[in-house]
């Protein structure tokens, strides 16, 4: 385990140094200039001079960029153009935000997702797999900023009932968390079933109906279990890109996330703060790689996690 | 006799070919769901084609006209006016011209770079494939829409930048997942048959290797034009895409979003269009994948 642990840790190297590079590069290739877009257009050439060579803007970008891997190497990611705090300072202020997002949003749709998925597959043709699998496949596709907008709509403008934005105000998570899990109830329904479908054909549960096991059984603890792989693939995927912030969802209920956060910083060229952001979102989406490993090798203990194989 | 033995291998090849196209057209039109997802995207595809016939861009779609803005929907106005007094309807017609335009140019470019990489790395494997391979994890570190976004964000809004962004941001999946599909075609026997006749590699992956992909490869089109789709309409309704006055949903939606309580309809229409096109996309592709490849059927 610790050995297994030791090696995701030294792989998360190469994705940290791939990420900062792609997106370092794509933004010093860009044509605008974050000494300008800090002070303004209308800032006198001699101040924007000076900031960019406060910020060491003038050298080569490839010695910006060594510049920046050795800070990075000693665990500084820099300093906010905007607001001169520390990326990771601001990067954890957003965190707990959007990390109750995505454990609400998640809740939401594994309550939802896998009895429909179960009995969708059980139940094959029938009304509620009918039923079930027409909404799983509009709620995939449902844009989810157009969905926290007619949410806002109905129950905080017209209805009064909950809150439209921010994250102070009770209640104000179930709006964005509904928006988000929608998406995610949709893939894992889907792959419930379909997961579910594969096994419930199994000869080992022919035997074991033949043996007289319960039917609840037969599907609890031989179906299931055996399904699990595919939908902790999808869950443990969600989870990841949703950690990276529900960038969409967030703007439109004024989340206080990471996902916003992002969004403003690469919007305003603010280059440490949204490589910052980038990356970490790269190391997180890793960490639930990582846990989702050590998942399959506890849902089915032939999978070893040494032999770093998937399947 | 190597004629002859290729002759005949052609005219089976042919044979073949037909009954088993009938064969996934069958299974296909007995899927309900597909049927209707086709029959949505062929009447999406007809109005964007024919968008220039059906309004007049200029006095319709682009021109403000103050005194008639916020209409509602009913008379004149079928589905009212937006908050210039442009018509919404003449404004949705034109944005599907967008939006589908988008989707499938920023698709196809993204498939055609995953056909090219994912075949060399599968085919040639070793230090080649080990290299496209890394490439591509650094492009997939980033999730695609944060990549799209910080590359239109960078480069300015423009339809121009929005494809290319969606384009690279998704042609390491595309890559990794023709590369899959390249790799079970590789082991089969007729590609070693055909090194055998001393067929050059590319010819192999051209003739040989590609068209036997092409199941994964419709069926990636397909989905990933609603991906596409669903990106730009994201990043045009944060500004990031489609700038006004020209039409987008997305950017029709954010302008609607200050207007949410008098008058929804400025958001509502937008947003199903956006969703019923991903919708039967993703109902075509489904239908694709379930007949193309009956393995895969749920």
């Amino acid at each position: 385990m610790l050995k297994y642990i030791v090696k995701r840790l030294l792989l998360l190297i190469p994705v940290i140094i791939g990420t900062s590079a792609l997106v370092f590069f794509i933004m010093a290739l860009a044509p605008g200039d974050p000494a300008t877009a800090i002070l303004g257009a209308d800032a006198e050439p001699e101040a924007i001079e000076y900031l960019r060579e406060e910020l060491g803007l003038n050298d080569p970008e490839i010695v910006q960029y060594g510049r920046y891997m050795w800070d990075l190497i000693h665990g500084d990611l820099g300093e906010s153009y905007l607001t001169g705090k520390s990326v990771l300072e601001e990067y954890f202020l957003r965190f707990p935000a959007t990390f109750k997002l995505t454990l609400w949003s998640m809740v939401i749709a594994l309550l939802i997702s896998i009895p429909i998925g179960i009995i969708s597959a059980v139940k094959q043709y029938s009304l509620i797999d009918n039923v079930g699998m027409v909404a799983a496949l509009a709620g995939l596709s449902i844009p989810n900023f157009w969905l926290g907008l007619m949410l806002i709509m109905v129950f905080s403008l017209n209805l009064g009932l909950l809150p439209s934005g921010g994250a102070t105000a009770p209640g104000a998570v179930i709006l964005p968390a509904i928006t988000i899990g929608t998406g995610m109830t949709a893939t894992i329904t889907r792959m419930t079933r379909s997961s579910m479908l594969e096994t419930v054909r199994q000869d080992y549960i022919r035997t074991a109906r033949a043996k007289g096991v319960s039917s609840r059984k037969v599907i609890t603890k031989h179906a299931l279990r055996n399904a699990l792989i595919p939908i902790v693939t999808v869950v443990c995927m969600n989870f990841g890109y949703c950690l990276a912030g529900a960038a969409t969802s967030e703007v439109v209920f004024s989340w206080p996330g990471i996902g916003r956060l992002t969004i403003d910083a690469i919007n305003s060229q603010d280059r440490p703060l949204a490589i910052g952001c980038l990356i970490m979102t790269a190391i997180m989406i890793s960490i639930c790689n990582a846990i989702m490993d050590i998942l399959y090798s506890v849902i089915d203990p032939r999978i070893r996690l040494s032999g770093g194989g998937k399947k | 006799m190597k004629k002859n033995k290729k002759g005949v291998s052609t005219t089976t090849n042919g044979r073949k070919n037909i009954s088993k196209k009938r064969d996934i057209w069958n299974r296909f039109k007995r899927n309900r769901n597909a049927l209707i997802g086709m029959a949505i995207t062929i009447i999406f595809v007809f109005i964007a084609v024919f968008a220039p016939l059906l309004v007049d861009y200029d006095e319709e779609v682009i021109k403000v006209d103050v005194p008639n803005r916020l209409q509602l929907p009913g008379g004149e106005h079928p589905l009212g006016t937006d908050e210039a007094g442009r018509d919404i309807l003449a404004r949705l017609i034109y944005a599907s011209r967008m939006s589908l335009a988008i989707g499938v140019m920023a698709v196809t470019c993204s498939i055609a770079a995953g056909i090219v990489l994912g075949s060399i790395a599968g085919y040639y494997g070793g230090k080649i494939e080990t290299v496209i391979m890394r490439i591509c994890d650094i492009f997939d570190g980033v999730p695609s829409f944060l990549l799209a976004l910080t590359i239109t964000a960078a480069f300015g809004a423009s339809v121009f930048t929005l494809m290319l962004a969606i384009a690279i941001g998704g042609f390491a999946g595309q890559s990794r997942i023709i590369r899959g599909a390249v790799l079970t075609v590789k082991g089969q026997e007729y590609v070693e048959a055909a090194k055998a006749l001393g067929a050059k590699n590319w010819q192999i992956i051209f003739h040989h290797i590609i068209p036997n992909c092409i199941a994964v490869i419709i069926v990636q089109f397909s989905v990933k034009i609603a991906e596409g789709i669903l990106t730009a309409s994201a990043l045009s309704f944060l500004g990031l895409g489609v700038l006004p006055p020209d039409p987008e949903w997305g950017a029709m939606l954010a302008g609607g979003r200050a207007y949410l309580l008098d008058n929804p309809y400025l958001t509502l229409f937008p947003g199903l269009c956006i969703m019923i096109v991903i919708l039967a996309f993703n109902m075509l592709g489904d239908g694709l994948r379930d007949s193309l490849d009956p393995r895969l059927k749920r």
